[in-house]
């Protein structure tokens, strides 16, 4: 039988002629007609004006023609909702149907065929499908449910059906359970408060028996659904562990990551020490490798999901490097995927191996794969130093072979490894420059200008270097052109005899040429440093880097555990929150891994996880201190050199008051705590007076906090004291709030706190009804009132509004400290988005200490409770010091003098009454404060 | 959960096309041509995002299966689902091509109504479909009331792989041990990665529904009956179990039994099927070893000679013999010498094509031969791409050896003795690379 001739009719008057023979009486012509409808229907023509004659074939007792004539009406049903309505009665009489394939047959049909009017009357036959005797129709009629829910969902409700669903997870037959247990999986996504699938031990244990009898598709919606559930501690957890385990032996890679899904999520909550946490750690491995054997599309998805794992567990995979050796015949994006996971693995142990393999991949085809090998060969030198020799001349071999891309990747990874070994590998800077003029992409150029200006002081011809980028510098990328500015300025501090020059030339091309308000703000922000105090400038622009990271792109850890618990889906193959790809509230809700059990956080998080509305994407945090750190030179390329999860801890440069030691008090160990607080007022000195500060500038855009915030405070040396308010940053781009953009700050006036928040409608069409809500945070901040936005916000307009805010809400320690997640709603959409207030918002008006008190207190406190640090090149008396600190709440109790250095006590309270007290020294004639910092509680 | 299924032929047009989705519109069937297939490049991933819609895809010949959805579904269970949608293409009609396509488009559509309900994947084993879906129209409407629930309870049942009453005058099973030896060897003959990945093949064709229990020389199994002190002969099967890394095996064995007692009990499907997948990396048996020796004479020419050694005992005969060398892009002229077999330079494949047709154990064979090169001024050195081998040998280069393979059926009368089994060893090199 050949169909395929139904292919090739395409003379004109088809319909018409088809039309005739589907009226025909002979029945073969008329089942060779529906072929020729479906066979144009796929196709893609438009076959719906057959719609009356195709349905009238319906009533046949020829099942393969009725099969035909459902896929039509499934097809054209919704476009012709009157007419669909005559094939009702057919389909409720083949529910009768003493035959249960076709019973099976008709209620998989009639899910499909989307007219409202029509789904009323499927529900009665629906309901005896249900409990039907023959589980062929049962299992049909389960996910008839969440096609009918998905037409109507109302509907379903009030027939009852989620009832009679939830009771055929008790059914005898395993295919009907798996196929409950998804129906119910996809209804309770799109309610995600309902807990309709109300998960307890007698429902898993029903699922875990299912489990082992039913197709091997069941078992993937079993385990998905398993997923979800949360043990009750650590015991349930384990006896779930080891009935999912065999399930790592099946055939089908898609139920092994199931099952590795499952283990991961309740590995969590077994104790590190239980013997039975390392069984599993090894019985992970060998499927996980076993998966690399699979077809290449698989092989992708694994690799994807591995990646999280390596991340989240690096244990798991450690000994099994050679298994990601790159095969000369696997597909690119199996190649790539396996050198991320290389590095990620490459430790002392493997790392010659490792290296003998980068090296032949340098000599591949594909130029992102040796691109990306090139870098790989960057990062082992970074990550194991004893490789680092043989790393950089390897990296030198690639260099020789003088092919463009190669020697552009190698120049970028090689100034990651001057930055990690600074003062070992110059030697081979003679060798770069031999290939100065073959860079023409940014970011290898933006390395090569970054390497001349750091050791500018050994190339003998720097400036001649530099100066031969100068020339076309307004054809240059941004990268580039910031840059060769800080370049230039770092040359000129290191020989400012011979290049005056040249700095002239750059700052007057980057301020007053310049378009662009990085570049021009960085210009002028340089040129004022020279000329007002260039040993100021010295120590800025030359000061000692942050070291840099070992790991790279790592992901942001919240994002990692959600992941984990997406493993297999299409969000671990993205690396990305399903709301970041799915439409809709579907994707809304976040997987949170359960908390171990005996941990302090196991009480609340996993409530905390239910919460749907409340909680915001783990968004990378904002680099808010980015352009300061450009000041200092470290803007080379963020995304190698910063982990993202780990906030720069450079913000504010040296203004880090409040840093460490707060943290140690909350019992935490990481010292991530961003600190531009209170600090800030005494910085403004920093840059003395500004002497001609262009008109451009004192409306400078909120770009970064850094730049502005110096200026604010430039202003304000005189001022009376007040609260240090920073300029508004953005919060929420508009690109990921459907044109919503909102940029804020926070303030204390009077003794409240306020959010200013800036609203502009960047979208086409008016914006109304909003709303804001917090997460719990760390200090219990929340709206005192509503977001008074009362007119709509129409296209373009901006609105500033002030939320008072409390700190009576709900509290939950965050990472970092100050860290705030927001939900705004508004007629189209929540959005989501997080941003740090400053810690000096919290620092109550009568947190001036009794001396007595704070004498006491003060010897008190432990030792392990004390923090120290330095504020650089501030230019203020203590007495104007104290008087700017005051303004931000923090008292000066007392002050002594002692050896020319003024000793000042200070004292602070945060809202949930603890007490922070600090010792300033300030040295007359030294810029450079040094604080002592005590921290107590007293709730 | 998987929202449409489109097939395609190479020029996009469409063959297939099944919306389970309301949110999958009829452009998606568009946006996957235009920007996937009339792409024209490399295709940098299986899964492509296209305005909120993920299409994942894969290839057969020149046919395109594309799975769309807009949901966060389970990926590994939407590719195993084309796999699997294009093994039981194949049972039906054979090659996946598109003549055979069009000229089934009817059964497909059937089959998909099946296989696929909602977009979630349901029975796909060919054995139960093939009862009610066949390609000589629908069998069920002549079938009795028993014949039906027959079908329905085995395609929603436990055994969904096999069904009840079928019966052989000859009781007879066949087992293939097919492994492929994977190598990558450094120029200096270091191994710098082997393994074996191997499958056990059988074709059983028995009556009734037989329990059987299969047994080979695992390592982990050994050491426990060795443990019992029981059998004499423990020292000597100890030397010669192997290690196996990891197994998966067809849904037919019951796996917590496996995870528990190791052992592999199952009742089979009839006909042939894979009952299980296996990988060693210990103590691998390499038939050949290549020896290269690659030397650039000036800029023009280049002279190669590459030695293979057979390792295994003499008595045994390697067949399929090929051994592929790389020569660089711009190559004019090729000069070969070689021992044994024909050698040839293929300047299509930028190769010379060396074959033996068959080679006994512990043998040598060398090849010689003189590459002249165009001039170029590509500043690119050549990659030198591995030098690849090709090869069939009739033992298990992994070591794996089957102990026994029981059946018992309880209900009808014939017993294991009954049973004619036979066993097969087949060894084929996978990706076997040595760089030069």
């Amino acid at each position: 039988m050949t169909d395929s001739k139904y292919f090739t009719t395409t003379k004109k008057g088809e319909i018409f002629e088809l039309k005739a023979e589907l009226n025909s009486d002979k029945k073969e012509k008329k089942k060779e007609a529906v072929k020729k409808v479906i066979a144009s229907m796929t196709v893609g023509k438009d076959v719906s004006a057959l719609f009356p004659d195709v349905v009238n074939c319906m009533q046949t007792d020829n099942l393969e023609l009725k099969k035909l004539v459902y896929l039509y009406l499934m097809n054209y049903a919704k476009s012709q909702p009157d007419m669909a309505i005559m094939a009702v009665n057919t389909f409720v009489k083949d529910c009768e149907d003493p035959n249960p394939l076709i019973r099976a047959l008709a209620v998989r049909t009639m899910g499909c065929i989307r007219v409202d009017k029509i789904t009323e009357y499927l529900c009665e036959p629906l309901r005896k499908c249900l409990k039907d005797e023959d589980p062929y129709v049962r299992k049909t009629a389960a996910v008839c449910v969440a096609k009918l829910h998905d037409i109507n969902a109302q509907l379903v409700e009030d027939q009852g059906f989620l009832d009679t669903l939830k009771d055929l997870i008790s059914d005898s037959n395993p295919m009907v359970v798996a196929n409950a247990v998804a129906a119910l999986s996809e209804i309770a996504e799109s309610h995600p408060n309902s807990n309709l699938l109300d998960l307890n031990p007698q429902t898993i244990n029903k699922l875990l028996t299912a489990l082992n009898e039913c197709t091997e598709w069941g078992q993937i919606f079993i385990l998905d659904c398993l997923a979800n559930y949360t043990p009750r501690d650590d015991r349930e957890s384990q006896s779930i562990c080891e009935r999912v385990t065999p399930r790592l032996s099946h055939a089908n890679s898609a139920v092994v990551l199931s099952a590795v899904k499952v283990l991961m999520k309740f590995m969590e909550m077994l104790p590190k020490d239980l013997d039975y946490y390392g069984t599993l750690l090894k019985k992970l491995a060998p499927p996980l490798v076993t998966l690399l054997s699979a077809e290449p599309e698989l092989q992708y998805v694994a690799l994807r999901n591995i990646n999280l794992i390596v991340q989240k567990r690096p244990e798991i995979l450690k000994h099994e490097m050679k298994v990601f050796f790159v095969k000369y015949n696997d597909p690119i994006y199996v190649k790539l995927e396996k050198l991320d996971i290389m590095i990620r693995l490459a430790s002392q142990a493997n790392i010659a191996q490792v290296l003998a393999e980068l090296k032949e991949y340098a000599t591949e085809v594909d130029v992102d794969f040796v691109r990306k090998a090139v870098r790989a060969i960057g990062r082992c030198a970074i990550k194991v130093e004893q490789s680092a020799e043989r790393c950089v001349s390897t990296l030198l071999d690639l260099i020789q072979t003088k092919v463009n891309y190669v020697v552009q990747e190698a120049i970028v990874v090689i100034k990651d490894i001057f930055r990690k070994y600074p003062n070992k590998y110059e030697s081979v800077i003679a060798t770069l420059c031999e290939n100065l003029d073959s860079l023409d992409e940014p970011e290898a150029r933006a390395a090569m200008i970054w390497i001349v200006g750091e050791y500018a002081e050994r190339i003998d011809n720097a400036d001649e270097l530099l100066e031969s980028f100068l020339e076309g510098f307004h054809d240059e990328s941004t990268q580039v052109q910031l840059q060769l500015l800080t370049a230039i300025v770092k040359l000129f501090l290191k020989k400012p005899t011979e290049t005056q020059e040249l700095v002239q030339q750059v700052l007057s091309l980057a301020t007053q040429d310049s378009d662009n308000p990085d570049l021009r703000d960085r210009g002028y922000i340089y040129w004022r440093l020279l000329s007002t105090d260039p040993v100021a400038a010295k120590e800025v622009v030359l000061a000692e880097k942050p070291l840099i990271s070992e790991e790279t792109d790592l992901i942001e850890p919240t994002l990692l555990d959600e992941l984990i618990c997406h493993i297999g889906t299409l969000a671990s193959v993205y690396h990305k929150p399903p709301s970041a790809f799915v439409e809709g509230s579907r994707g809304v809700q976040h997987k949170r891994l359960p908390a171990r059990a005996g941990s302090g956080e196991s009480a609340e998080s996993p409530e905390v996880g239910q919460s749907g509305t409340s909680e915001a994407p783990p968004a990378v945090i904002p680099s808010q201190g980015d352009l300061l750190g450009d000041l200092l030179n470290l803007d080379l390329a963020p995304a190698t050199t910063t982990v993202p999860s780990v906030q720069p801890s450079m913000q504010m440069g040296a203004m880090d008051l409040l840093g460490g030691g707060l943290d140690s008090l909350m019992g935490d160990e990481s010292d991530t705590l961003g600190g531009d607080i209170g600090g800030s007022p005494s910085m403004g000195a920093a840059l003395g007076a500004p002497a001609a500060m262009p008109a451009a500038l004192s409306n400078a855009p909120a770009v970064g906090g850094g730049l502005g915030d110096l200026f604010d405070l430039g202003g304000g040396v005189g001022m009376p004291t007040g609260f240090y308010v920073a300029p508004k940053t953005l919060f929420l781009p508009a690109m990921k709030a459907k044109g919503l953009e909102i940029s804020g700050t926070f303030a204390r006036r009077g003794g409240i706190i306020q959010m200013d928040l800036s609203l502009t409608n960047k979208a086409m069409s008016v914006m109304t009804d909003f709303a804001i809500q917090f997460n719990r945070n760390s200090f219990g901040l929340a709206p005192a009132g509503p977001l008074q936005v009362l007119t709509p916000l129409t296209p373009n307009q901006t609105i500033d509004v002030s939320l008072p805010l409390g700190t009576t809400g709900p509290v939950m320690k965050m990472e970092p400290l100050n860290n705030l997640q927001v939900a705004v709603k508004n007629n189209i959409d929540v959005f989501y988005f997080s941003c740090q207030y400053p810690l000096s918002l919290l620092f109550v008006e009568d947190g001036k200490m009794e001396r007595q008190v704070f004498l006491a207190t003060w010897k008190d406190i432990p030792n392990d409770n004390e923090a120290q640090f330095q504020i650089k090149d501030v230019h203020l008396n203590s007495d104007a010091a104290s008087n700017k600190l005051q303004g931000s709440n923090i008292f000066t109790i007392a002050k002594r003098t002692v050896d020319a250095q003024d000793m000042l006590y200070q004292s602070i309270k945060l809202t949930n009454g603890i007490w922070v007290l600090a010792e300033m020294r300030v040295q007359t004639g030294n810029p450079n404060y040094t604080v002592n910092r005590n921290k107590e509680s007293c709730q | 959960m998987i929202g449409g299924l489109f097939i395609y032929n190479h020029k996009g047009e469409v063959l297939i096309s099944r919306v389970y989705r309301d949110d999958i519109g009829r452009n998606a069937v568009d946006a996957f041509r235009v920007n996937v297939i009339h792409a024209r490049q490399q295709v940098r991933s299986p899964v492509t995002n296209i305005a909120r819609t993920s299409f994942f895809h894969v290839k057969r010949s020149n046919i395109w299966l594309a799975a769309v959805t807009k949901q966060n579904v389970n990926a590994a269970m939407v590719f195993e689902f084309l796999y699997k949608m294009c093994d039981v293409m194949t049972a039906y009609f054979g090659k996946i091509s598109e003549e055979n396509i069009k000229n089934n488009f009817v059964l497909i559509y059937e089959l998909l109504d099946e296989i696929l309900d909602f977009g979630y994947p349901q029975n796909s084993e060919t054995g139960a479909l093939k009862t009610f879906i066949t390609q000589q129209g629908i069998k069920s409407q002549h079938l009795t009331k028993e014949e039906q629930s027959q079908i329905t309870s085995q395609v929603t049942g436990q055994i969904g792989w096999r069904r009840e009453g079928i019966k052989y005058r000859r009781n007879e099973l066949f087992l293939d041990v097919l492994e492929s030896v994977n190598l990558l060897m450094s120029p200096q003959g270091q191994v710098l990665s082997a393994h074996v990945s191997g499958r056990v093949v059988m074709k059983s064709y028995l009556s009734g529904m037989p329990e059987c229990k299969f047994g080979m020389n695992d390592k982990i199994v050994i050491d426990k009956q060795g443990k019992g002190g029981t059998t004499d002969d423990t020292g000597k099967s100890g030397k010669q179990s192997i290690a196996i890394d990891d197994c998966t095996f067809h849904q037919c064995v019951r796996l917590s039994k496996f995870d528990s007692e190791r052992s592999i009990s199952f009742i089979p499907p009839d006909g042939e099927y894979e009952l299980m997948r296996y990988r060693t990396t210990k103590d691998i048996i390499l038939p050949f070893r290549v020896i290269p020796l690659v030397r650039e004479v000036g800029r023009t020419k280049l002279e190669v000679k590459v030695v293979i050694k057979s390792n295994f005992k003499p008595s045994l005969l390697a067949q399929k013999i090929e051994v592929r060398i790389p020569t660089p892009l711009n190559t004019s002229g090729v000069q070969v010498i070689c021992m044994k077999g024909k050698a040839k330079y293929k300047a299509s494949e930028n190769a010379i094509v060396w074959k033996i047709k068959r080679m006994v154990g512990m043998k040598e064979s060398q090849i010689s031969a003189e590459i002249e090169l165009l001039p170029t001024n590509d500043k690119k050195k050549w990659a030198r791409p591995p030098i690849s081998m090709n090869f069939e040998v009739p033992f298990a280069p992994s070591g794996l050896k089957v102990r026994y393979l029981k059946v018992f059926e309880p209900k009808l009368n014939y017993s294991d003795h009954d049973v004619i089994k036979w066993v097969r060893y087949i060894g084929r090199s996978g990706i076997y690379e040595t760089r030069c």
